[in-house]
């Protein structure tokens, strides 16, 4: 196959071209990758929530038989605690220490205790049991208002729960309520949920001969080589870290945990190579949560319609301890807190709070899901409050169309949408309307819309780095492309994918340049040991981004392939262009080189230009100007039992824009796993800790993620508008429909329940919450 | 998620298994699909010394009516019931869980299990069917209003095996299963059985209803029978026994389910139940 100009590699929805190796049991994971002489680790967690360590006895664990060692916090002799990377300038953020072993005090249910290291698998987690540890208990702090006011504290020596004030805000916000004719303010609850990853996390640490290998079920190997670097003591380039096939993270896998610290740190003490991974339970006890705020909302507008301020206070549940990226979440949203709306006054404050739970850090949306679960939810309650309907609401407040890019009034600079089109596309897609007119007997339908943008392709490095936002690493991405003697191709990416089909849409930008068949280009990840230095995979930006550098690598491929092909062809160089799969002499598409032609004439160097070196291999290293802006409208219609209060989603319609599309078919996978991922939010899933701190959804029963059985099919759309701020016009997709969709089902069944009086309701939105909200409405 | 150190036999007969039992002492637990016990295994909430995998024995796989009554032996998976054409307890089998655990699970397994949760106990109960419980000294049947003793207790005692559960086919019998969960895949937050038999006059000859999760044991609605049996099937009837169908239940609350919200939650389900089962 080739591309011709009718038939472009970019826009194809071709089949992943991982998915043979991954559907087919082919596939190496963590659990597939053992090494001779490996040994086994098990962790000893607390079962207190929080509690003064007054002894641990690891006398009868050691005397287990095949047990080699147990470790303790105190024998931990590391360089430092495990790393946050935020430094905002001004802003005092408290840190309270995180070892990877608790040292002298625990702090959540969970937190490792001891570590146990033994020749096999099962004797290890028989040891654990036997490692006696006695806990003096201290007060539990759980609930997040009450923690924020005082009381008892997380970590007695800060003298506070509160962790950090940060504030994002810009326009007159007093001129803005001043003027309005309507205020309304809300109580926005976003409930804590678990990023669950088919595929738990697992480590391998294999030290030997001076040298460390780390293979873990990681989202973020460069940064975990150079945190493991910075708190082992060992030079960076004696570590290799790899990410093998991960399977899934959706944020839950951006992180520098404990137990990678702690299994290269044992595996050189003992030079044995040392493997874990984790259970379930272990998964939901400790690995990192998401979401878990709760929001004081004000809005105002005129009678006609016009917002005129928006503002919001947030409280943060980071949970016991700050990890790589914890107390900056809530702050993600605030850049895009007034959502799609040209509003001119907007106001974000944010109190990150202490609570003896497992820290928060990013899950897919990071902070946008709450904001704009927050800008359109108090939308449809304005409208109520307006008695105007709640798509008009929205046209009126829209940013233009011809008004970008768009400064917001906090400063952000929106590169390009048109927000009134995708909300036309999805009214043509879906009679949602008649969907809901059709209601059976007995039952009650609503329909919720969601019209959202999100801020995504992490980062202008200007814009986050240290004397920005204050993150203490920069957010370019890398690419390096090879052109092998035969014209195949391996390209070495530095972010690190893990179930986003990333090797087939790299693939496709490739051979979109180059004229040759996406098969033949191999995309290599997730190894710090084969590619350039790379930033890994989150805040959708492996496309956007690490995409973008491959771009710019292949362009480079693209001017050495010009000039070899105009010096064989004696023509010049700006005649030479790719016409289907050859590099040709504009006019005479018959003569011409493919790219195979072209690295045969590169790696035999017979007759290349004076001075040109031969190969053809390049690399690009792409900090962006910009973010990029996804956007788009969603609706629904949900069907309550009024008699169980239980919810069914009917009809879920989506149009979402990410630029042109480089694989429609990915893109639609992607929103596909988004929306049912906020379903579940909104319906379905809740991490939940009892008054002691006690997690009680600790496992797939208790937690409770949707199948394809509880979800309906999805009818999508796109529109497509280039970002101005990369060559390839993408703006990302993999966190869209999560960010989109809850309050798309929270505002529908808000629609369906309106006749019987109820106004407001928080997610999730399980059976028993509705069916009370329907019985404090009649009461 | 690993369990605890165990040993396992697959016994090729009944008699062997029922020795390796009785060998095993009270840690010995008996392994008939395993889709209850291996969970609370590999949480450690169970942590049997012995497993007896149950698993060759074809003489509990066995189906057959005798006499109008449906014999199903232990080891007949969920699967087969759902699709045997067993009224209400197929229609019932057929919402456990998802298609993978109908394939494994058995039928004795769940019911020698107990788990009130579970849709087979009230189903049993309902029925007033019976199970046949085998011992070293020998084969006894017990009735299923004996069988759930507690919270995942039942009358098959150390050392016993379920073999053979027997329904009554109740032809004449309209039923209807309402089951209420949070996902398709989960145990009901409740699930109300019921049978109604229309006498020739259109009022109700018999009523039976099973409640699923009402209690620590399987229950029967019997205000709710008794207030329906000998009345004229409509939906003012139907409705006024419903709401008696909680009446003395104190089931178990948890997350996402209250007392109050279950009891209420029954009434409804058992008014549809019923419902389904008159028409």
């Amino acid at each position: 196959m080739s591309a011709t100009a009718a038939e472009p590699w970019i826009g194809r929805p071709l089949k992943r071209k991982e998915d043979p190796r991954l559907i087919m049991g082919r596939a190496r994971y963590i659990d597939d990758i053992n090494a001779v002489g490996q040994l086994w680790a098990a962790f000893v967690r607390s079962p207190e929530a929080h509690a003064r360590i007054a002894s641990i006895d690891t006398s009868e664990a050691k005397a287990f038989p095949g047990v080699h060692a147990v470790f303790t916090g105190n024998d931990l002799d590391l360089e430092a605690p495990l790393p946050m990377a935020w430094v905002p300038p001004g802003v005092e953020v408290k840190n309270p220490p995180h070892w990877s072993l608790a040292k002298d005090e625990v702090h959540h249910v969970g937190d490792p205790v001891a570590l146990v290291i033994g020749s096999d698998r099962y004797a290890v987690v028989d040891a654990a049991q036997l490692v006696s540890v006695e806990y003096d208990p201290l007060p539990v702090v759980v609930d997040l208002e009450k923690a924020y006011e005082g009381g008892d504290l997380v970590h007695a020596d800060l003298g506070t729960n509160q962790c950090h004030e940060w504030s994002l805000g810009g326009g007159d916000l007093d001129a803005g309520f001043a003027a309005a004719d309507v205020v309304v303010e809300r109580r926005i609850v976003n409930h804590r949920t678990a990023g669950a990853a088919i595929e738990p996390r697992g480590v391998l640490a294999d030290y030997r001969a001076g040298s460390l290998t780390l293979t873990s079920s990681t989202q973020v190997p460069h940064f975990l080589r150079l945190f493991l670097a910075l708190q082992l003591g060992i030079s960076e380039d004696r570590i290799r870290a790899i990410a093998p096939e991960v399977g899934g993270g959706f944020g839950s896998k951006l992180q520098i945990y404990g137990e990678e610290i702690a299994l290269a740190w044992a595996s050189r003490k003992l030079e044995r190579p040392i493997k874990w991974v984790e259970s379930r339970t272990e998964g939901m006890l400790a690995t990192h949560h998401g979401r878990d705020q709760i929001a004081y909302t004000k809005i105002g507008a005129t009678r006609d319609g016009k917002i005129t301020a928006y503002h919001t206070k947030i409280l943060q549940d980071l949970g016991a301890y700050l990890m790589l990226l914890t107390p900056t979440i809530p702050s993600l949203g605030a850049f895009v807190m007034s959502g799609v709306y040209d509003i001119p006054a907007v106001q974000t404050d944010i109190v990150g709070v202490f609570t003896n739970k497992m820290p928060t850090d990013a899950i897919r949306g990071a902070g946008r899901p709450e904001a704009t679960h927050q800008i359109e939810l108090m939308i449809d309650q304005l409208a109520d409050e307006l008695g105007m309907d709640r798509l008009e609401l929205r046209r009126k407040n829209f940013m233009r169309p011809e008004s970008f890019p768009h400064e917001t009034a906090i400063g952000v600079v929106y590169d390009s949408g048109d927000y009134p089109k995708a909300l036309d596309t999805l009214l043509e897609l879906a009679d949602l309307d008649a969907i809901k007119a059709a209601a059976p007997a007995g039952k009650l339908r609503g329909i919720g819309y969601s019209t959202y943008t999100e801020i995504c392709g992490l980062a202008p490095s200007r814009v986050t780095g240290p004397s920005g936002f204050g993150l203490q690493t920069g957010l370019w991405e890398s690419a390096m492309v090879r052109v092998h003697i035969t014209g195949a191709v391996t390209v070495y990416t530095g972010t690190s994918p893990h179930g986003q089909g990333l090797e087939t849409t790299m693939a496709q930008i490739v051979a979109q340049r180059l004229g040759c068949d996406p098969q033949n280009v191999e995309v290599i990840h997730g190894d710090t040991g084969t590619g350039p230095q790379g930033l890994g995979t989150y805040g959708s930006r492996s496309t956007a981004v690490g995409g973008e550098s491959v771009a710019r690598a292949t362009a480079k491929i693209v001017d050495k392939a010009r000039q070899i092909v105009a010096h064989q062809l004696e023509a010049a160089v700006d005649d030479v262009e790719l016409s289907g799969d050859k590099f040709s002499v504009k006019g005479s598409p018959d003569k011409g080189m493919t790219i195979g032609e072209i690295s045969m004439a590169a790696y035999i160097p017979e007759n290349l230009p004076e001075g040109m070196e031969p190969g053809l291999e390049e690399l690009a290293f792409y900090d962006p100007e910009n973010f990029v802006f996804p956007f788009g409208a969603h609706g629904c219609v949900v069907e309550v039992d009024p008699d169980t209060g239980n919810v069914d989603v009917v009809k879920y319609a989506a149009v979402d824009d990410c630029g042109p599309a480089i694989n429609p078919k990915i893109i639609d996978g992607q929103v596909h796993g988004g929306i049912v991922h906020a379903i579940g939010q909104a319906l379905f899933e809740r991490i939940h800790y009892d008054d002691e701190g006690q997690l009680v959804t600790s496992n797939f029963a208790d937690y409770a993620l949707p199948s394809a059985a509880d979800v309906p099919s999805f009818d999508l759309d796109r529109t497509e508008t280039p970002s101005p701020v990369n060559s390839l016009g993408v703006k990302g997709i993999g966190e869209a429909g999560t960010i989109a969709a809850s309050p798309a089902i929270t505002n529908a069944v808000l629609d369906a329940l309106r006749p019987l009086g109820v106004t407001f309701i928080n997610m999730p939105l399980g059976p028993q919450r509705v069916w009370e909200a329907i019985q404090e409405a009649k009461a | 998620m690993i369990p605890a150190e165990f040993d396992y036999v697959a016994p090729a007969s009944l008699d062997d298994a029922l020795k390796a039992l009785a060998d095993g002492g009270e840690d010995a637990k008996v392994l008939a699909g395993g889709h209850s016990l291996i969970p609370l295994m590999k949480l450690r909430m169970a942590a049997p010394s012995l497993i007896v995998d149950l698993r060759q024995l074809g003489e509990l796989k066995a189906v057959s009516e005798d006499n109008g009554t449906i014999r199903l032996g232990a080891l007949v998976t969920h699967h087969t019931v759902a699709t045997g054409g067993f009224g209400l307890v197929s229609a019932a089998a057929a919402t456990i869980a998802d298609q993978q655990v109908r394939n494994m699970g058995t039928i004795g397994g769940t019911l020698a299990h107990g788990d009130p949760a579970s849709d087979m106990p009230a189903v049993l109960l309902a029925y007033e069917g019976s199970v046949l419980i085998r011992g070293s000294g020998g084969e006894r049947e017990v009735a299923a209003a004996d069988l759930f003793e507690d919270f995942l207790t039942t009358a098959v005692g150390e050392g016993e095996i379920l073999t053979e559960v027997r329904f009554p086919k109740l032809d004449g019998y309209g039923y209807g299963y309402e089951k209420f969960n949070r996902r398709q895949e989960d145990w009901a937050m409740v699930a109300v059985s019921a049978l109604v038999k229309k006498g020739a006059d259109g009022t109700a000859e018999d009523v039976r209803i099973g409640l699923t999760h009402m209690g620590s044991v399987p229950l029967r609605a019997t205000a709710a029978e008794d207030a329906l049996r000998g009345k004229p099937l409509n939906a003012e009837s139907i409705a006024a026994a419903a709401e008696l169908a909680a009446e003395g239940t104190e089931p178990p609350a948890d997350l996402n389910a209250s007392q109050d919200y279950k009891r209420h939650l029954a009434r409804v389900l058992t008014r549809r139940a019923l419902t389904t089962a008159a028409s």
